[in-house]
């Protein structure tokens, strides 16, 4: 007897639809080990995480915030993989994005309040975006891989973002911490309900929203769907596939780098070091989870930000490491990347050879 | 001697087609076993099932007598089957010695260099195979590399060696010289199946041949009970033409005139070659060869997925191959791939967002940069009842329906614009007879209405029914043209394998 695998001609629709539930369920359950290793009892945790995540006001409102960068990242990871194009680097890119709107922050001068957030919004989107672009360009022009080329970019956004806060930018005031001077007001996102939650989270919502339409209802998402799925095909219809690739690697950077932006004018104030800490990989699997929608991105996001939010919790009740959060993510896409396995194939048994 | 391989009664399905129905034959020791067939008469898939890929439905495989059953490709490799398959599993970057050690999978963990060069060397020795072991591959000739191909299942003990069209890559030199390798294998005792279109090869070389035809084995001959007349007839089939209403008047308008059209391929070979035609508005115009005789090229660059190398596509007074116009004309020229799979549909998209992929910016389909969801829908639809599409639920990806269906989307797709022009591609390949016959009233209905059309395939009966002419290329160039009403089965098989007129036989 031997175990052969075989393609699907027709993956049935519940099994792709309750995959990433179920994915989700094994990921509990064998982080559930992780826990009683630790000594702490899974339900307990499990139920902690949902109470301090969701339970109160002031729950809900710092799950929202640690939404907020998580659909920004998802959102722009997600729509280059909608073309198949793998941005790696959403971290790098809100990197960008923070400096880019904390440099017009700092030195601009603007005095209006409105201009000042617009400034800063474009000047994330663009920097974002250029940096994104880079790895666009290169694959267009001359297929280099964009997943080496965004991954490794972003360490040189955050080195560079560092030099800038250890170095030039520094605040004097600032008693040699390596962090910026405090944003004016004119630089500052509104914010609600006497808690952290910022307008970033709506202008996240609103984005999603956008980006729904543009994959959805315009002639270029379309074009961006049909690269996806068969590059060779949009090709023969005569699609210009080197420029799609450039333009949606932009956009895909330049929604991260809003990421950016709305993490230094809503919450931080300032540019610091570890301004994001990995939203930009967390995104990954937000995007693959989410099925690459937008509207599933906005779920999936905050599925994230709970599971970001207990996960403090956990270290302050346990002394959890942050690692299990970590830990728990990956377990997640490993089970989901597996099920597309058995989305896409069937497990056969078949009598074994020479049955003479 | 008795038989080292046997099959007998293999059958394997796919999903609404039936790739192979009922094969059989068997192969002797030190035998050279042809295989003959037209594209999609199950030739690979047959392949498949001897090495292990696909596992049949039913029938038998026999090695001496013994009776097995494959899983996997390392199952027939143990019983000494290996296949040179077209596209060579050789690593470019690597050195030959290299490449022929990763085929060994029962290499110790510390081995000794020494001993395998100087079996290596041995058998380059015995045959007289030009070959340095140093060398990395990307360096060596398409022939070298696959002497290595075959080096690889001689240390490995092969007793059957398969080689899929080993010569539809080489020059005749290095065609030659295989040939004298296979012969001095066989008088090893090794057997060969050998697949190839090529006539002249397969009369060269083979001790037996056995005809492919819709999935079942139709023959088996020994050699001189055929001559290469038979051998055309058996392949093609002596099925009646059926009946079939012709244009009869064409116009006297030109709609295409190509001018000593040249293409070459990457290694610089000629694909096309001075290739003259024209074509008349209204006609279907069928294009006859072997597979691999230049029709891919010619419909590459006509529907501008190739550029020419030299000559000239007029049409209205100018040159497309090299003018501006080339664009937008392009972009009107109806094509129906070889490969739908590959480059015809998108495959994750639905049949809606598929038939719009020419014509997505019209302003039938969107407004501005937004789509028209209701128009798209309203066209699909009405797509789907014309060309009697079975489409599943609506939304379903292209991927799941059946070839004839996806073919069907297709068609339609090229077909909505009214071109002036359409470029087929083995439009009825893998299609059942229903399907096909649609097809076919289709490219009739819109030769009616002015259409031309330039029809490429390899099964006759649908040329000689379609065809208002039939244009037969060979090595890239134009042998001639026949008229299907006066002409035979057999004086276009020949002219298919290079014979220009009635007693010239030279090579074209």
């Amino acid at each position: 007897m031997k175990l052969v695998t075989e393609r699907r001609e027709i993956s049935s629709p519940l099994l792709r639809f309750s995959a990433p539930l179920i994915s989700i369920g094994f990921a509990l359950f064998v982080a559930g080990f992780l826990l009683l290793a630790s000594g702490v009892n899974p339900l307990e945790a499990y139920r902690e995480i949902l109470i301090e995540s969701l339970g109160s006001l002031y729950g809900l409102s710092e799950t929202l915030v640690k939404t907020t960068p998580l659909i920004f990242a998802g959102l722009g990871v997600s729509l280059a993989f909608r073309m198949q194009i793998w941005n790696i680097g959403a971290e790098g890119q809100i990197y960008i994005g923070a400096m880019a709107a904390s440099g017009v922050a700092l030195f601009s001068g603007i005095e209006s309040h409105g201009l000042m957030l617009l400034t800063m919004f474009l000047a994330a989107f663009t920097c974002g975006g250029l940096w994104a672009g880079v790895a666009g360009f290169l694959r267009a022009r001359w297929q280099v891989n964009e997943v080496i080329v965004t991954l490794l970019m972003n360490y040189i956004a955050i080195l560079l973002v560092d030099y800038l806060i250890y170095g030039p930018w520094k605040d004097p005031k600032g008693f040699n911490f390596p962090l910026t001077a405090q944003f004016s007001d004119t630089a500052r996102l509104a914010e609600y309900f006497d808690t952290r939650l910022h307008s970033g989270f709506f202008l996240a919502v609103f984005v999603a929203l956008l980006l729904y339409l543009f994959m959805e209802r315009t002639i270029w998402g379309y074009q961006i769907k049909v690269i996806g799925s068969n590059p060779k095909a949009a090709r023969y219809a005569g699609m210009k596939t080197g420029m799609a690739i450039f333009m949606v690697l932009f956009l895909s950077g330049a929604i991260a780098g809003v990421a950016g932006f709305s993490e230094v004018a809503g919450l931080q104030h300032r540019l610091q070091h570890g301004i994001s800490p990995g939203y930009g990989y967390t995104a990954i699997i937000i995007a693959w989870l989410a099925k690459r929608s937008a509207g599933g991105v906005v779920i999936v996001a905050f599925l994230m930000g709970v599971l970001l939010v207990g996960g403090d919790s956990l270290q302050l009740l346990w002394q959890l490491p942050v690692a299990f959060v970590y830990a728990f993510q990956g377990l997640i896409l490993f089970f989901l990347l597996a099920s597309d396995f058995f989305i896409l194939y069937r497990v056969k048994l078949i009598k074994g050879a020479a049955d003479a | 001697m008795p038989d080292f391989l046997k099959i007998e009664h293999i059958r394997k399905t796919f999903p609404g087609v039936i790739a192979l129905d009922d094969v059989s034959f068997s192969v002797a020791p030190g035998e050279i076993h042809t295989l003959l067939g037209e594209n999609g008469a199950g030739k690979s898939t047959l392949m498949n099932v001897l090495t292990g890929l696909y596992h049949p439905d039913s029938g038998e495989i026999r090695i001496d007598g013994r009776r097995l059953s494959f899983t996997s490709p390392r199952d027939s490799l143990a019983c000494g089957i290996g296949m040179v398959h077209q596209h060579f599993m050789l690593v470019p970057a690597h050195s030959v010695f290299e490449n022929i050690l990763l085929a060994l999978d029962n290499l110790p963990n510390l081995f000794s260099r020494k001993k395998y060069r100087a079996r290596i060397k041995q058998l380059i020795d015995e045959f007289q195979l030009d070959l340095d072991l140093d060398s990395p591959v990307w360096k060596l000739s398409i022939g070298a590399q696959q002497w290595i191909e075959l080096i690889k299942l001689l240390l490995r003990d092969c007793r059957l060696l398969i080689l899929d069209e080993p010569t539809a890559v080489l020059t005749p030199q290095e065609a030659e010289r295989l040939f004298k390798v296979l012969r001095q294998l066989k008088k090893q005792g090794k057997s060969i199946i050998f697949i190839s279109h090529k006539m002249r090869e397969v009369m060269e070389i083979s001790d037996q041949v056995t005809i492919l035809k819709k999935g079942r084995s139709i023959a088996s001959l020994t050699r001189g009970e055929y001559d290469e007349r038979k051998l055309a007839a058996l392949m093609i089939g002596a099925d009646k033409i059926p009946e079939w209403q012709k244009n009869l008047q064409l116009s006297t308008q030109i709609s295409l005139d190509i001018q000593q059209l040249s293409v070459r391929n990457d290694r610089g070979l000629s694909d096309l070659e001075d290739f003259s035609l024209q074509l008349i508005k209204g006609e279907i115009l069928g294009i006859a060869g072997v597979a691999g005789n230049g029709q891919k090229a010619l419909a590459e660059v006509l529907t501008g997925l190739r550029k020419a190398s030299h000559g000239r596509i007029m049409a209205n007074g100018e040159d497309l191959n090299n003018s501006s116009a080339r664009h937008s004309y392009i972009a009107g020229i109806a094509h129906i791939p070889e490969d739908r799979k590959t480059i015809g549909i998108a495959p994750d998209m639905s049949i809606d967002d598929n038939l719009i992929m020419k014509s997505f910016k019209n302003s039938a389909f969107a407004r501005g940069i937004f789509q028209d969801k209701k128009s798209i829908r309203r066209n699909a639809q009405e797509k789907i009842a014309q060309f009697a599409i079975k489409s599943g639920p609506e939304g379903t990806p292209v991927r799941y329906l059946s070839g004839g269906n996806i073919q069907k989307v297709i068609i339609a797709r090229e077909l909505s614009e009214k071109p002036a022009v359409l470029v087929a591609l083995y439009p009825t390949r893998g299609l059942d007879i229903g399907s096909a016959e649609y097809v076919h009233k289709v490219i009739a209905d819109g030769a009616a209405q002015g259409m031309s059309t330039i029809l490429i395939a390899e099964d006759l009966d649908e040329l000689l029914k379609l065809s208002d002419r039939i244009a037969v290329m060979f090595r890239g160039r134009l042998i001639g043209f026949v008229d299907p009403q006066n002409s035979s089965r057999e004086e276009i098989g020949l002219m298919m394998s290079g014979e220009t007129g009635e007693n010239d036989g030279g090579e074209a």
